[in-house]
């Protein structure tokens, strides 16, 4: 490829960020897709595959002993510190990276390149495994109140909505032009979500272009639809996910939020979550504490203090716990706005429906939830995960956060979500490693292959063992403690790579193989029960009272006599072996 | 002295109790000379049985003439009681106050409990160091049992027997003992049985700023050394801290003296800095205001984590030196009976998979605490809540368990007893109706006649029952080192201890009980299919045609 200026550099250093003396020499390749170092060491084929989409910053830095230090940082947190023997390969490296990993057509991404064996039809079926309008119909749309609305068919009333999507009964075609009129971008309100039960619904659109005194009667008229699409109810909050100071300034803007005077029966509420360049900046100073190389105490609870991460994940979180109030226990209807509508709102309805409905607990549902909430509804992806090269400060974790929100629902309630935290992580890698082309253009799909049906093929890696479909935590809506202490740092994802800091035994897969065994002993006892002299027993080779999960003789870690079980990289072709990876993460002194 | 002198009024009507995630209970509150006891008087409903040793502080407050009284627990539970009346509220406060800051410890309840189960096996017996050694012989003939200490003579806070180096005769004990604080001459705490290297511990040198040496002290410790080999000693405290201890006549090991030993200096904190740092990480935990840059800038500022990374750091320092370097440690920092107990007790966690058991665990903590003589009485008499200025209080063994809460987290599936055992621990530690850690030493203890007169915590635990509950489902046995992770995001709050009562764990329990039922489910299927295939191996044994061909 044209821009690789040196596919191979040889003696190349991957030094590890706690001790030098686990540092590795071999080689560096760079692919069209990949950068790809081998190490030498004899009889171990030992090889770390890093993506280019997922490359985020590439930093040279003054040269030391070892040679020219190259920092790699990733969007998956992984940080690879390479020294080059020469500074002329270092320049080629570098320069090399620099184009590769910042794609300037959406042809370069590496969904197009990504060519698993897989025939035509079986990648359209791929493309058919995710259906929105079955999701609809499982909330009971169409009905009496709400109907499907053509008026976005060709993407003319807004061209970041998707086609099909649900309005009031009462909203006429007029109705709905007018009111997207006045809404920025022309996203009016529309349904995210509706609770068959009371007939409450979270609605979202973006911020009205109300200025300092502008009104628009349709869009009024739109407001008082949706209030009357829910019976039960004689009012409905707008909620406005900025804070207020925010949504002011865009007063001036011709922008703005709704005067209460002006729409019947609305209760407006702000909620201070802040905007995407806060949160890129809150994200940046926690991963740099993340890195710190042997961080005390105090240097890493003062960092995340200061980092502002965790307020930020509690205001989402304190957002989608205040709309499910509304809807499960008030039963009272919510429009849910932010500027675009496209980032904060996407977070809290997400939220929201991930805390009212444990439909998007399972598997399925919380795949179908991103599909809904963010693909469907234009949240911007290329944008805030860079995936070609463009404005940095469009960039912004905030698809980070849901996801964050989630996991720090499943500490609180362990057997409510039928996914595992490896699951959260895999959808986080790949929204940044196109990959797949569900967070890319619509239009190029075809030709792509789909993150949903590789994930539900591959489902079993992502179950929860202790979910059970009839736990009285899978019930019913999730209530939450927002109390500081119950937000915890999220080590799984931060630190994914820095593999000493985590646990050496891992509850979950130790469950995981006991229900694998446990299923196979009631097949045998089945097939026992049906012919009992064939019985599948004799085929056994050993003694059931000797299984030993954490076999030590296969121990892929010596000094601890643990399996090496958690390492398992969803990315199958970015993970990285360390064989010295489990010395404590202190040095002699 | 009578308790009754002390409970002006012993029973009141119509008392409302109120305790975190619980309703609310109206019934009958009376004291005893040991108890607080409200009672609903209703079958099946739970009464509050509580020892008034387990009480930190009160409070009281009146709004007309309801009175109130916040009782705040050692185990950092607090519960209200509202009280009709503004003269009983004011005798039960005084009272309260009274029987839970008794000076006497022969007035404990400990002394006064029954036990209402049967004692199987009498716990004071249960871990001599008699039966210790003998384990110890069977793996090396390099030390010996010495009775120097047999009347506490030499070393008041040292057990009667101490292994010491076999070449090494009770005179030269007496020697040393002069030398090192409080008569702590080096004894053996740990034999490392794949190497043969050794961990021992002992007071600070009393060097003093003349630089006194004691030629008894280094052959001692030289003794423990191989051929051409050279140890290392963990001062727990910073070479600063350890050249100011000079001055009162303490000091450290010097090179000139000590050739064959190189010196490491770590920063464990101590006494009152620990039970500053304790009673603000609870004001922490307690906080209302919902402020995440607050809850945070607390956590930190209460330093307890940093003092839970600075303990297992130097753990992991000792255990390292000895498995990986393949050398012999001494451990001491001031007095040798609270940071040094730290450190070698968690080494031995991570070494040694035998204090990973049920069983195992107790004889650590027996070993290396009560025998060792770590000042229990003194350093739990008072807990986060104590309004009263710190004298001898700290949170020294806290501490080490949550250190291996850490550890356990770290590898849940290596230890054969789950967090419940920890938080037993620690509640037993600073009240209970058992007598094990009463007193300050084996000395005290044996003044006290505590095992004639009080029942062993061990007893009570080492019964089916008990060893059920806080047996660990998880548990594979796992004879390897186990390094745990001291990076901070390595290291938790442990909530079990700390956000007990201002959280409600239910949803943590139905986890908890998810998984037992898994892996129960898993075992019972295991019997069913053995038992199958017994009959079936039984049946071709009877008929030789249905023999596989």
């Amino acid at each position: 490829m044209e821009f690789i200026r040196l596919p191979k550099v040889e003696n190349v250093k991957l030094l590890d960020r706690v001790s030098p003396r686990r540092s590795r020499v071999g080689t560096l390749y760079l692919t069209a897709t990949h950068t790809i170092f081998v190490e030498n060491e004899a009889g171990v084929r030992n090889e770390t595959w890093v993506l280019h989409s997922l490359v985020c910053s590439l930093e040279k830095q003054a040269a030391t002993s070892s040679g020219y230090p190259l920092l790699i940082h990733c969007k998956n947190f992984q940080v690879l510190h390479f020294a080059i023997p020469r500074e002329q390969e270092c320049q080629d490296v570098h320069l090399s990276l620099q184009r590769l990993s910042q794609p300037e057509s959406y042809e370069e991404l590496y969904c197009f390149s990504y060519k698993p064996n897989v025939d035509d039809e079986e990648r359209q079926n791929e493309w058919d495994f995710m259906n929105l309008k079955a999701d609809y119909s499982r909330m009971g749309l169409p009905n009496a109140h709400w109907k499907l609305s053509p008026a976005n068919r060709n993407y003319k009333v807004s061209d970041t909505y998707p086609a099909d999507l649900f309005v009031p009964e009462s909203a006429t075609p007029p109705v709905i032009v007018g009111s997207s009129k006045f809404r920025s971008r022309g996203r009016f309100p529309t349904l995210s979500y509706y609770s068959k039960e009371n007939h409450a619904a979270i609605c979202r659109s973006s911020q009205p272009l109300s200025g300092f005194s502008a009104r628009c009667l349709e869009d009024e008229q739109m407001l008082e639809a949706i209030l009357r699409s829910n019976p039960c109810s004689d009012f409905m909050y707008v909620v406005d996910t900025r804070p207020k100071l925010n949504a002011i300034a865009n007063r001036a803007a011709g922008k703005g939020y709704e005067n209460e005077d002006n729409y019947s029966n609305i209760k407006f509420q702000f909620i201070g979550i802040e905007n995407i360049h806060v949160m890129r900046n809150s994200q940046q100073k926690m991963l740099e504490v993340c890195e710190l190389r042997s961080p005390s105490m105090s240097d890493f609870l003062e960092g995340l203090e200061s980092s502002g991460w965790l307020k930020h994940i509690k205001a989402v979180l304190d957002a989608g716990i205040f709309i499910t109030k509304a809807v499960a226990e008030e039963g009272v209807s919510v429009l849910v706005h932010c500027s675009d509508g496209w980032d904060r709102t996407a977070q809290v309805c997400s939220v929201a429906c991930v805390l009212l409905d444990p439909y998007y607990r399972t598997l399925q549902g919380l795949m179908v939830l991103i599909e809904k909430d963010w693909i469907s509804f234009g949240h911007k992806f290329s944008h805030r995960c860079n995936h070609l090269v463009g404005d940095p400060k469009e960039v912004s974790p905030v698809i980070d956060q849901f996801l964050e929100c989630v996991w720090q629902l499943m500490e609180q309630f362990p057997c409510a979500f039928e996914f595992n935290e490896r699951f959260l992580i895999t959808i986080h890698s790949h929204i940044y490693s196109c990959q797949y082309g569900n967070f890319i253009d619509l239009n190029l799909l075809p030709s792509t292959h789909s993150l949903w049906s590789y994930l539900w093929t591959n489902r079993t890696d992502y179950i929860n063992p202790l979910y059970r479909p009839d736990h009285s935590q899978t019930q019913g809506l999730l209530r939450p403690s927002t109390a500081p202490y119950c937000f915890k740092f999220w080590r799984g994802l931060y630190n994914r790579f820095d593999q000493g800091i985590h646990p050496r035994q891992s509850v979950e897969d130790y469950l995981r193989t006991i229900q694998e065994e446990t299923q196979q002993l009631e097949e045998q006892l089945a097939s026992h029960k049906q012919s009992p002299t064939a019985s599948g027993l004799i085929l056994l080779p050993q003694d059931l009272n000797q299984t030993s999960i954490f076999s030590l003789s296969n121990s892929s870690d010596p000094e601890s006599g643990i399996a090496d079980l958690s390492c398992r990289s969803p990315l199958s072709e970015d993970s990285t072996r360390d064989p010295d990876s489990d010395e404590a993460v202190y040095s002699a002194a | 002295m009578e308790f009754a002198e002390l409970i002006k009024t012993p029973r009141v009507d119509g008392v409302v109790l109120h305790r975190p995630f619980l309703p609310t209970v109206e019934g009958t509150l009376c004291l005893t000379g040991h108890h607080l006891i409200l009672s609903s008087r209703q079958d099946n409903t739970e009464e509050l049985w509580l020892l008034h040793s387990n009480i930190d502080s009160i409070e009281k407050r009146f709004v007309g003439s309801l009175g109130s009284i916040i009782v705040k627990c050692k185990d950092l539970r607090v519960i209200q009681l509202d009280i009709p009346g503004m003269e009983e509220c004011l005798n039960i406060a005084s009272s309260i106050e009274a029987l839970s800051t008794l000076d006497s410890v022969s007035l404990m309840y400990p002394f006064f409990y029954r036990p209402m189960f049967e004692v199987i096996e009498d716990g004071w017996n249960s871990f001599l160091p008699e039966d210790a050694f003998k384990d110890l012989e069977s793996m090396t003939d390099e030390w010996r049992l010495s009775e120097v200490n047999k009347d506490f003579s030499v070393c008041p806070s040292y057990p009667p027997l101490v292994a010491v180096p076999k070449d090494i005769d009770d005179e030269t004990l007496r020697k040393v003992a002069t030398f090192r604080h409080g008569g702590r001459f080096p004894v053996l705490s740990y034999y490392h049985k794949k190497n043969g290297m050794v961990m021992m511990r002992a007071g600070q040198p009393l060097t003093g700023t003349n630089g006194r040496r004691c030629k008894e002290d280094e052959k001692l410790i030289n003794a423990t050394l191989r051929p051409g080999k050279r140890g290392y000693i963990i001062d727990t405290r910073t070479i600063n801290v350890a050249q100011q201890a000079k001055a009162r006549g303490g000091g450290i090991e010097s090179e000139a003296n000590y050739p064959q030993w190189r010196r490491i200096h770590k920063a464990i904190e101590r006494s009152n800095v620990l039970q500053e740092s304790l009673i603000k990480l609870v004001e922490a935990c307690n906080d209302q205001s919902h402020n995440m840059d607050r809850w945070l800038s607390k956590l930190e500022a209460s330093n307890w984590q940093t003092h839970v990374k600075e303990i297992l750091t130097t753990a992991c320092l000792a255990a390292q030196c000895i498995d990986r370097e393949g050398a012999s440690v001494l451990v001491h920092g001031t007095e040798g009976t609270d940071t040094t107990l730290q450190v070698t007790s968690l080494a031995q966690i991570i070494l040694d998979p035998s204090c990973r058991t049920i069983r195992g665990f107790q004889g650590l903590v027996e070993r290396e605490w009560l025998q060792a003589g770590h000042p229990f009485q003194q350093r739990c008499a008072q807990s986060a809540y104590s309004n009263s200025k710190p004298r001898q209080e700290a949170p020294v063994f806290l501490l080490f368990l949550d250190c291996v809460w850490q550890i356990l987290r770290q590898f849940p599936c290596s230890f054969e007893f789950s967090e419940s055992y920890l938080v037993l621990l620690f509640e037993h530690a600073y009240a209970s109706q058992f007598g094990t850690f009463l007193g300050n030493s084996a000395a005290e203890r044996a003044k006290l006649s505590l095992p004639e007169k009080t029942v062993s915590l061990w007893s009570w635990v080492n019964r089916h029952q008990e060893i059920e509950r806080l047996t660990n489902p998880l548990f594979e046995a796992n004879s390897l080192v186990i390094w745990p992770s001291v990076a901070p995001q390595s290291l938790l709050l442990w909530e079990g201890v700390f956000l007990r009562w201002n959280r409600s764990s239910k949803c943590l329990d139905e986890a908890y009980e998810e998984m037992v039922h898994i892996i129960e489910y898993n075992k019972e299927l295991q019997n069913k299919v053995n038992s199958l295939r017994r009959q079936l191996a039984q049946l071709e044994t009877e008929d030789p045609l249905l023999q596989t061909p």
